[in-house]
């Protein structure tokens, strides 16, 4: 039984492997001429160091409530698509109940002016 | 495969869950309507609510002549969903009854109240009705977060915030418990079928001794035991009971309350009957230490919003009570005790929602001088709830008290009833105290502010009819009760 | 099969009325409509009583029981083991002729308090307990198990108790409110022994049943005769003497008389004092089989008939002498009763309705008059000596006519109420299969008693010089129209209510006889009870006894209108007799020594010695724990979200170490 994982496991090495050897070789044979920019972890965006106790708007959050929802629908829809003839009928009206509801929430949000940014 | 389809639609059967299911739609049609009514504007929808759980009310009685099953064995509306049904569609329908005005003198007249209450109440319906883990756990889940949301509504107190946000979090933190246990039990039966645990259970007499099985169920407990709010695992009830808005906070102490003891009702009996010496020996300390604990810090409270949350803490012990007997009597008694309990507390609930100023600053022992001379209707109200909460004889307290202590009896447990009896006692004091500040203090105030409003009199004439019914006539009510039981 | 499902209407009408007045009654200020209410209500009661009243005498089969919800079998109040109480009814002829009684002597009163009470402090108060008499009163007499009647019985010496202490600011009000409530406390003790020892003797047969019919149905699964059933039925009676104030309980009656008129006339007249012997009506079955205890119930009946008429000689006190006459004839009831006279001692128990409400009601018109007068002429004579009356039969007109009538019904003069009932009493006393000569002597003594105080209170109050202060005498008003129309009706009734039961040897038809037929004829068959004598025996008997009131009535007219002198030198002759009957035989004083002294004596003993040391100390103790455990406790309810989290770990901890390890 465990024979199964073994393609998994040698998955596993190989990107152990691929990532010492490149973080290694890159060492071994790269130029060093540091920068203040060049050290820090990412080139753009935010500041990487502060206080960790920065508040974020609301908005940020319902943005990711949102879509969460929203992907989870997507995530539920693969599986049925793909099962779609042998459900027939049945399984196309659960589907369209199922994203009625949806549709139930994202006309409240949209009605609630939770989409505008401003 | 090829009859993937008709495998699937025999086992939903939608008249299982036919009662949630309309309550499902009512609260999602409130919601839209909400949207487009104009700010500030609830009383529309708290009557659509009321029409809602009215509805649902005829199709839940349905289900007491013709059980229903369906979803390959993870919902039943049984005789048991059915009683259970009635007690939270009642917790429900009162709390929506007091609230309207309330919303509006408070300032917070938010539409999105009356959806959540018809989902949380569907939530239990979900509980009381699920046959398998999964559904309890997803009933209880819907259930949680329409509480958590409705604890914190009132969005600019301190208070209300503190009250949701301690809910949510140390509510996700008993569930953790909860699926825990559920997942161990799974592990040992390989089923989340309730019925199917307790047969497995039974053909394998070994896995009873088992410290996976035994752990499983004493988590799961423990996660149960939190959402009703038994001793230790009560300290969120009075900062949240006391946080949430008033009808709130009545409604969470009845009908949620009730939800999770029927669910544990046929978890314990049905699925876990064979670890029934483990469970009534631990539920025998902890229905005592429930008692006590709520009683005793009652004892010292001033506000009667909070006063009132450790008392619903006592009365969850002696419901426990009922559970430890674990026999027709006993359990019946939880039933007929939970309905009780909506009225006299609930009621209690209305008229501190009358009696209350904005703020509610004044909901103290003080604030209730002479209230019963200035008020005589509500004065007298307030009276017989707390008469029944005692448990004096000719109210529905005394008939499930009653009830409650003759199981335990019945079922050996005779020092467990004693004790139950002297908590009862105990509490005689915190109560009466009221009834002394109402009578027998000169009025501090004139309470002019007080109106009567149509809802929360209603609500109160409704709870006061029940109190009486079911304590002067409890032959009846308590028969269905034994007629719901499922074993 | 008729329908009587709505029996529960009787009881509930003054039951509305009582909360109505009770809740809004202050609110409502207005006397006329309280009144109104109160009134509507209990006449409300009296016309369903009156359509079930004919229906039953229309209907074949007499005994119906039914529940609140109408159809037996719902309504149940408690379902314990076994035992299942319902709150139900029980319509037959006696119950049938009860809620008569109750609610039609209720109604008039009603009415006559509307008049009587106005202008009283709390009008409102006195209506809604009045109500609540009546709501009580008549679940006493219409439920069909013991436990509903139980019910009754408390709630009418719970309303007793009120409206004895309607004028809670003095003294002696209070005083005697406690008095007859401790006393009744007594009776209901016995009561409620009575009914547990019947319940488990009849369980012991595998019978469990409170239900008067069931219990009428087993009761011979009893020994006939044997120590249980005495024993049952001496505690059940025990139980009638507190409530109907027989020897030796008998000595609150007197101390209520402190309660507003109207409430003397109704309760302590007409209808709450007679539930004792109403109750044994019920379980007549039960006393047929114990002869002992008959035999006592007879005994005492005689014994008090005699002794309170003794005392109403000298009483000088209007209301006091109606009391001990009350209490005596009350004795009749109870001596009819044991000699197994039950038809007899229910229809002296409705002619009694009738004539002593009448003279209740009489009383309270004068007394009303004289207040008033007093009042006008702010003097603060007492209104309710005799002393102080007479020559009043030209002011009060309506009210001696009257009074007068009621007056010679209870003397027992020929072709009034009294008459006929009281001589079935004495007949069946002497004839009875379990009479004696000895009772009827005594109870012919009492009557002619009777007849003296009787028209001793008339002479005085009605006839001869009037001996009011002057300066108030011409100020006495007759009573205003709500007083005398109930006046008028009872003594109406007071002459005629007595043909229903016309005994066969004058030639009527005894209707009452017959109709209580079914409730008493069978325990009567059974037990081979019946007054059997010749028809010249009964005439003899019957002439007697009316030569004896005769007599009673010409000695009174002699001492008091044409010798007024005489009882003064009677007095002065007899002085130690007459202090003995004035103080009333010293029975107060002689219960004060031996129960309540002692048991003062003992309840001192134990509070300073018991009570304030060791039960005060736990009490306090416990108290002081609890507390202190309370305030502790509290600081663990620290509000930190992560000390509840914490604490639920630990608990779970706890819980899962102590199984799984």
């Amino acid at each position: 039984m465990l024979d199964s994982y073994l393609p998994i496991i040698v998955l596993i090495g190989i990107a152990v492997g691929f990532a010492i050897c490149t973080t290694i070789f890159s060492r071994l044979i790269g130029q060093k001429k540091p920068t203040e920019v060049k050290l820090a972890p990412y080139e753009c965006g935010m500041p990487p160091v502060g206080s960790a106790r920065e508040r974020m708007s609301m908005k940020f959050y319902i943005i990711a409530m949102l879509f969460i929802v929203f992907d989870i629908e997507a995530v539920f829809l693969y599986p049925w698509a793909v099962m779609f003839k042998k459900l027939g009928l049945f399984g196309f009206v659960e589907m369209g109940v199922f994203i009625a509801i949806l549709l139930v929430g994202y006309i409240y949000v949209w009605k609630k002016g939770a989409l505008e940014w401003e | 495969m090829d009859n993937l389809m008709q495998i699937a639609m025999q086992n939903v059967n939608y008249g299982s869950i036919m009662p949630s299911l309309v309550l499902c739609i009512f609260g999602m049609a409130l919601l839209l309507i909400n949207v487009f009514l104009p700010r500030g504007k609830t009383t529309p929808a708290s009557w659509i609510a009321l029409i809602g759980l009215v509805v649902t009310a005829v199709f839940a009685a349905r289900g007491w002549g013709d059980p229903q099953f369906g979803f390959a064995g993870h919902v039943a509306l049984d005789k048991f969903a059915s009683f259970s049904n009635i007690i939270f569609l009642f917790s429900a329908g009162l709390t929506i009854l007091m609230s309207d005005e309330y919303l509006q003198r408070e300032g917070y007249p938010i539409g999105e109240y009356y959806p959540l209450i018809l989902f949380a109440t569907a939530g239990a319906m979900w509980m009381a009705s699920g046959t398998d883990m999964m559904t309890i756990f997803l009933g209880l889940e819907v259930l949680s977060i329409s509480l958590y949301i409705l604890a914190g509504m009132f969005r600019g107190q301190l208070r209300s915030n503190e009250a949701g946000l301690k809910y949510f979090l140390l509510g996700a933190f008993s569930t953790g418990f909860l699926v825990y246990g559920i997942a161990l039990i799974y592990g040992v039966s390989g089923t989340t079928n309730v019925a199917d645990i307790g047969m497995y259970l039974k053909s394998h007499p070994a896995m009873l001794g088992n410290p996976m099985t035994i752990a499983g169920m004493l988590l799961i407990s423990v996660g149960f035991l939190f959402k009703i709010g038994a001793a230790p695992f009560h300290m969120w009830a009075p900062d949240v009971y006391q946080g949430a808005p008033t009808p709130i906070t009545a409604f969470m102490s009845a009908g949620p309350k009730a939800a999770a003891l029927v669910a544990f009702v046929r978890i314990l009996i049905l699925g876990l009957d064979g670890l029934q010496g483990d469970w009534t020996s631990l539920l025998w300390v902890l229905a005592v230490l429930t008692m006590t604990v709520g009683n005793i810090i009652a004892i010292n409270q001033t506000n009667i919003k909070r006063m009132l949350a450790y008392s619903s803490i006592s009365h969850a012990g002696y419901a426990l009570v009922g559970l430890v007997a674990a026999n027709q009597i006993g359990v019946s008694g939880i039933l007929f005790y939970m309905l009780a309990y909506t009225f006299m507390n609930l009621g209690a609930f209305a008229v501190l929602v009358l009696a209350g100023k904005k703020g509610e600053e004044n909901l103290t022992l003080e604030g209730f001088a002479g209230f019963g001379f200035k008020r005589p209707f509500l004065g007298v109200a307030m009276s017989i709830f707390l008469i029944s909460l005692m448990g004096i004889p000719t109210t529905a307290g005394f008939a499930g008290k009653f009830y409650i202590f003759a199981g335990a009896i019945k079922a050996g447990y005779i020092w467990l009833a004693v004790l139950g009896v002297l908590n009862s006692a105990v509490s005689l004091y915190y109560y009466l105290r009221v009834m002394v500040y109402m009578y027998f203090k000169e009025p501090a105030e004139d309470y002019g502010w007080v109106t009567l409003h149509a809802g929360a009199v209603i609500s109160i004439i409704i709870s006061v009819v029940g109190v009486f019914y079911l304590g002067l006539i409890p032959g009846k009510v308590m028969e269905m009760a034994r007629m719901a039981l499922f074993f | 099969m008729q329908d009587y499902s709505l029996l529960w209407l009787i009881p509930f009408f003054p039951l509305v009325g009582s909360i109505i007045n009770g809740l809004f009654g202050k609110k409502i200020r207005n006397e006329a409509l309280i009144g109104t209410i109160g009134t509507a209500a209990i006449g409300a009661s009296f016309v369903v009583s009156c359509t079930y009243f004919f229906k039953l005498l229309g209907d074949a089969e007499k005994i119906h029981e039914t529940t609140i919800f109408g159809a037996m079998g719902s309504g149940t109040w408690m379902n314990v083991g076994q035992l299942q109480i319902d709150w139900g009814f029980l319509l037959d002829p006696l119950s049938a002729l009860m809620i008569m009684v109750v609610t039609g002597v209720g109604s008039l009163i009603h009415l006559y308090s509307i008049g009587y009470m106005h202008g009283e402090e709390g009008f409102y108060r006195f209506f809604s307990y009045l109500n609540l008499f009546c709501f009580s009163m008549l679940m006493l007499v219409l439920g069909n198990n013991a436990m509903v009647m139980f019910i009754g019985w408390e709630g009418v010496g719970l309303c007793s108790y009120l409206l004895i202490g309607y004028y809670f600011e003095k003294k002696s009000a209070g005083d005697a409110a406690k008095k007859a409530f401790v006393v009744n406390r007594v009776g209901d003790f016995g009561f409620l022994i009575g009914l547990f020892l019947l319940f488990w003797s009849l369980g012991q047969k595998g019978v469990r049943t409170i239900r008067f019919t069931e219990i009428a149905a087993n009761a011979h699964l009893l020994e006939n005769g044997g120590t249980i059933v005495t024993i049952v039925t001496l505690c059940f009676f025990l139980g009638a003497t507190g409530k109907s104030a027989q020897i030796p309980l008998y000595t609150w009656l007197p101390d209520a008389m402190e309660g507003p008129t109207p409430v003397s006339a109704l309760i302590h007249a007409a209808t709450m004092v007679t539930a004792g012997v109403y109750m044994i009506g019920r379980m007549n079955g039960l006393f047929a089989m114990a002869p002992d205890t008959m035999m006592v119930i007879a005994i005492v009946g005689a014994a008090t008939a005699i002794f309170a008429a003794s005392i109403g000689l000298a009483q000088n006190d209007i209301k006091r002498v109606l009391a001990y006459s009350t209490v005596s004839q009350l004795g009749y009831m109870f001596l009819a009763m044991g000699v197994g006279a039950f038809t007899a001692g229910i229809f002296h128990l409705m002619t009694h309705a009738f004539f002593k409400a009448c003279l209740f009601l009489g009383s309270g018109s004068v007394i009303h008059g004289m207040h008033h007068a007093y009042h006008h002429a702010h003097l603060h004579d007492d209104p309710q000596d005799m002393r102080n009356m007479g020559g009043l039969r030209k002011k009060m007109p309506i009210t001696f006519i009257t009074f007068l009538v009621s007056t010679i019904a209870i003397a027992g003069i020929p072709g009034f109420s009294g008459f006929f009932s009281k001589d079935e009493i004495l007949w069946w006393s002497f004839g009875s299969t379990r009479g004696g000569w000895i009772l009827w002597v005594v109870g012919a003594i009492a009557a002619g008693m009777t007849a003296f105080y009787m028209f001793r209170l008339v002479f005085m109050t009605f006839f001869g010089e009037q001996k009011t202060d002057p300066r108030a005498k011409d100020h006495i008003p007759e009573s205003g129209l709500t007083i005398t129309i109930p006046l008028m009706v009872l003594g109406a009734l007071a002459v005629i209510g007595g043909y229903i039961g016309v005994p066969a040897i004058l030639g009527g038809a005894n209707h009452i006889h017959h109709f209580l037929e079914p409730v008493f004829g069978q325990a009567q068959k059974l037990h081979a009870i019946e007054a059997h004598g010749s028809h010249a025996t009964e005439y003899g008997l019957m002439g007697i006894s009316v030569g004896i009131a005769v007599i009673g009535i010409f000695g009174a007219w002699f001492m008091y209108v044409k010798n007024p002198e005489m009882p003064k030198q009677l007095v002065a002759k007899f002085k130690w007799l007459h202090t003995a009957i004035f103080n009333k035989w010293f029975v107060d004083e002689l219960y004060d020594a031996m129960f309540v002294n002692a048991t003062k004596r003992a309840g001192r003993i134990c509070w300073k010695g018991f009570d304030l040391p060791i039960i005060d100390g736990i009490v306090n103790g416990v108290g002081w724990l609890v507390r202190g455990f309370s305030a502790a406790l509290r600081y663990t309810q620290s509000g930190q979200i992560h000390s509840y989290a914490m604490a639920m770990v630990i608990g779970a901890v706890i819980i899962v170490a102590a199984y799984v390890l």
